[in-house]
């Protein structure tokens, strides 16, 4: 609640002092020396500080890549945790530079929110998780069931969507954070849990006896999660947004943390331009020639960061699924580095 | 016809300057327009820069989107509300519900702080040591703590709905919330009704006169029984003729949850109880402060004029304490309103959570929204401290100070 008068406070003067502070914000990064990244308040594989404080998780992976463009050095990052419904006040007030905070790409937010959506770091779809022991097999037989979810999210709407569309009832108790949604949930205030998909293997993991729940097949809703930045420089949000896609680049090219430095004197032309042997991509960009060595080394590419963080590498396990590169049964794909 | 010549014309210009310069003179009064001006021209640069930048950030501004579509559910609403309702709907359903808590919420808080308060300064050692304790446990526990230990430890361990605890097979009691058989209105509720009133306004005609013959000719009419026959009498008499007023729909257990009957969700009791328990111990205090200004001369009066302990309280101590207890008490009553915007921590879809949280992600239009919600928390502590005004103002008209 305070947060939230803080934001607003902060919206108001930002709106005092003109918006020319907004319009720079490499230059205001620099400045500072260090990122603001606006994360989540704790989602396991996401974003989630590990038992000695450091934040790690894909989404965490996106703001140290970004960081490591910037300053050669992944470690200068400030994140910033916030809730669903606290996260865009935070940007549009310049609290934090970027938001990778698993945040679906909608018309509505792109358009009224101020913001620009960057790319997609994970493809995800909203469902349900409910405990084995009350023998359900399929969202549709939720007809008057509780249903506990984080206010502020796509997910709030799309269950009202989803249970007027098949004439269900139902009712709706919507939670400030995370851990009061999942604690509601596990009380057995809620016969139901929602959210994205992801969230639901990541949030089941808090739970006492994470066997017990089940996560229905149903998949109600497209959920492209990915970073986004403030509407109006259109420097940093190509920055970000070629952050994103040189980690996916990286993997399609076959460029691991490992193999990088081998890789960087490759002579091939395509890897030439990658790596900045050849031309000036990087600093078209506003950054160095070496951006995407410096990402790669930090934390990887994608694939690398999305097993370590999400996937069979990491306590999540999630298959790769639709994650997965576009030539490699996926729909993970990005633009080419040219 | 008659000729009003009491009309001074300097009165209204005298009492513009009194208001406004003071002794100051014209001079006075003109630094105050000027000042007054100054600050409608700071605002006006506020809102019209905030708005020229919000446009140039592309972030949406304006009212309009109180129209728009919400798409939200909202689990307890007063009025009728569905996903299809707008904005200005969401406000209304959040604000009735935080009108709800804040007024259950002070009288609960009322009840409790003057029950504690009395105790606390009661002859009986183990009466004052159980309300002392509860005030300082109480009021030294964060209240988010509290409101979280209501819903999570306390309604939370209730079990779940199929093994619901009940009473007579009417009333069920699980962690979804209380349910309770729902009235629903037959053929002979307005007979009923027409009744009762019937009933209470004879029995008001009755204790006005009984208080004539007390105080103009010293004479006892005891009315108590009249009174219960005529509450008791007339409406069942009226239902006995004209047929029951209500039916009860009983709830049934069907599928997930309970169908029919009236459910207090346990968001709106685990808010109300902590809230009321909590602001309760402050008043509490308030109340023990306010009896303890009374100076002793007064109880030792009233008990030489053999009235009892209970009667030297109500009728002498408790009424002049109201004056000292009054001021603070309305500083609860606020602080109780304004703190059940924690609401959204156990998910209770009160203003704040449903309007300045939801209304406001989905939106993004900050300024609006904070704007409207600090107006609104404004004007409902505005309307509390007038009430309050008005009945400290009574209560020292009828004190004759
Ligand atoms: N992708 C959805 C949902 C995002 C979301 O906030 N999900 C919740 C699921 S419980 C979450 O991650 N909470 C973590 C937190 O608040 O720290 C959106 O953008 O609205």
């Amino acid at each position: 609640m305070k947060r939230t008068f803080f934001v607003a406070a902060a919206v108001l003067a930002a709106s005092l002092s003109g918006q020319s502070a907004f319009a720079q914000t490499l230059k205001t990064v620099k400045d500072r020396g260090v990122l603001s990244c606006g994360v989540s308040q704790g989602l396991p594989g996401f974003s989630a500080p590990d038992d000695k404080g450091n934040w790690t998780g894909l989404d965490v992976d996106v703001c140290r890549a970004i960081a490591a463009v910037v300053f050669n050095d992944p470690t200068k990052v400030k994140f910033v945790p916030l809730s669903a419904k606290d996260r865009f006040t935070a940007l549009q007030s310049g609290e934090i530079d970027v938001l990778s905070r698993n945040t679906t790409w909608t018309v509505s937010r792109d358009t009224s929110l101020g913001v620009n959506f960057t790319g997609i770091t994970y493809f995800d779809g909203q469902g349900f998780l409910v405990k084995k022991a009350l023998k359900v097999n399929s969202a549709l037989e939720l007809n008057g069931a509780s249903i506990c979810v984080q206010t502020g999210t796509t997910n709030e709407q799309n269950v009202a969507d989803y249970f007027k569309s098949n004439n269900m009832k139902y009712e709706i108790i919507a939670f400030g954070t995370a851990d009061e949604t999942v604690k509601a949930y596990e009380s057995g205030r809620c016969d139901v849990f929602t959210s994205d998909i992801s969230q639901l293997y990541a949030e089941r993991l808090k739970l006492s006896n994470p066997a017990d729940h089940v996560v229905l097949p149903e998949v109600i809703s497209k959920e492209p999660l990915g970073p986004l930045v403030r509407h109006g420089d259109d420097q940093w949000f190509d920055i970000v947004k070629w952050t994103l896609f040189a980690m996916i680049n990286a993997e399609e090219l076959g460029v691991t943390q490992k193999n990088v430095d081998e890789m960087a004197k490759s002579t091939k032309p395509e890897m030439k331009r990658v790596f900045g042997t050849d031309g000036n991509l990087g600093e078209q960009l506003g950054l160095t020639k070496d951006w995407v060595i410096r990402i790669v080394k930090a934390v990887g590419n994608y694939g690398e960061a999305f097993d370590r963080n999400v996937g069979a590498g990491s306590k999540l396990g999630i298959a790769r699924g639709l994650n997965q590169l576009w030539n490699k049964g996926g729909i993970q794909y990005a633009p080419p580095i040219r | 016809m008659t000729t009003d010549g009491r009309k001074p014309p300097s009165q209204f210009v005298f009492k513009l300057r009194r208001a406004l310069g003071g002794q100051a003179g014209w001079a006075g009064f003109v630094f105050q327009i000027v000042f007054v001006a100054a600050l409608i021209w700071i605002g006006y640069e506020i809102f019209a820069n905030a708005r020229a930048n919000l446009q140039a950030q592309r972030i949406a501004s304006g009212f309009g989107f109180l129209w728009q579509t919400a798409g939200f559910g909202v689990s307890q609403t007063l009025i009728p509300y569905a996903e299809t309702d707008t904005y200005a709907r969401v406000f209304l359903v959040g604000l009735l519900n935080t009108l709800l808590v804040s007024i259950i919420g002070i009288v609960l808080a009322s009840i409790i702080g003057f029950i504690v308060g009395i105790g606390r300064l009661s002859p009986n050692w183990l009466v004052a040591r159980i309300a002392g304790g509860y005030v300082e446990l109480v009021r030294n526990l964060p209240l988010l703590f509290q409101i979280l230990f209501w819903y999570l430890a306390v309604l939370g361990a209730l079990p779940g709905p199929r093994q619901s605890i009940s009473l007579f097979d009417e009333v069920f009691l699980n962690n979804r919330g209380l349910v309770v058989p729902k009235p629903l209105a037959q053929n002979g509720l307005t007979a009923f009704l027409i009744a009762l009133l019937a009933a209470v306004l004879i029995s008001t005609a009755l204790r006005v006169y009984a208080r004539r013959a007390l105080f103009q000719r010293g004479q006892v009419v005891t009315i108590w029984p009249y009174v219960i026959a005529l509450l008791i009498g007339l409406p069942l008499t009226a239902a006995l003729v004209f047929g029951a007023p209500l039916m009860l729909e009983i709830p049934r257990l069907k599928g997930f949850n309970f169908s029919g009957g009236l459910r207090v969700v346990p968001e709106f009791v685990a808010l109300t109880l902590a809230l009321s328990t909590y602001t309760g111990a402050f008043i509490a205090e308030n109340v023990r402060a306010g009896i303890q200004s009374v100076h002793k001369g007064q109880r030792e009066a009233g008990a030489s004029l053999g009235l009892s302990h209970g009667a030297t309280l109500r009728l002498i101590v408790v009424p002049q304490a109201m004056r000292v207890i009054l001021p603070p008490l309305t500083n609860q009553y606020l602080n109780l309103t304004k703190n059940s915007s924690l609401a959204v921590a156990i998910g209770y879809p009160d203003l704040f959570s449903v309007f300045a949280g939801t209304t406001m992600s989905q939106t993004g239009q900050a300024i609006e929204i904070i704007a409207i919600t600090m107006g609104v928390y404004l004007l409902i502590s505005l309307v509390t401290s007038a009430v309050m005004s008005f009945y400290g103002w009574r209560l020292n008209r009828s004190l004759g100070t």
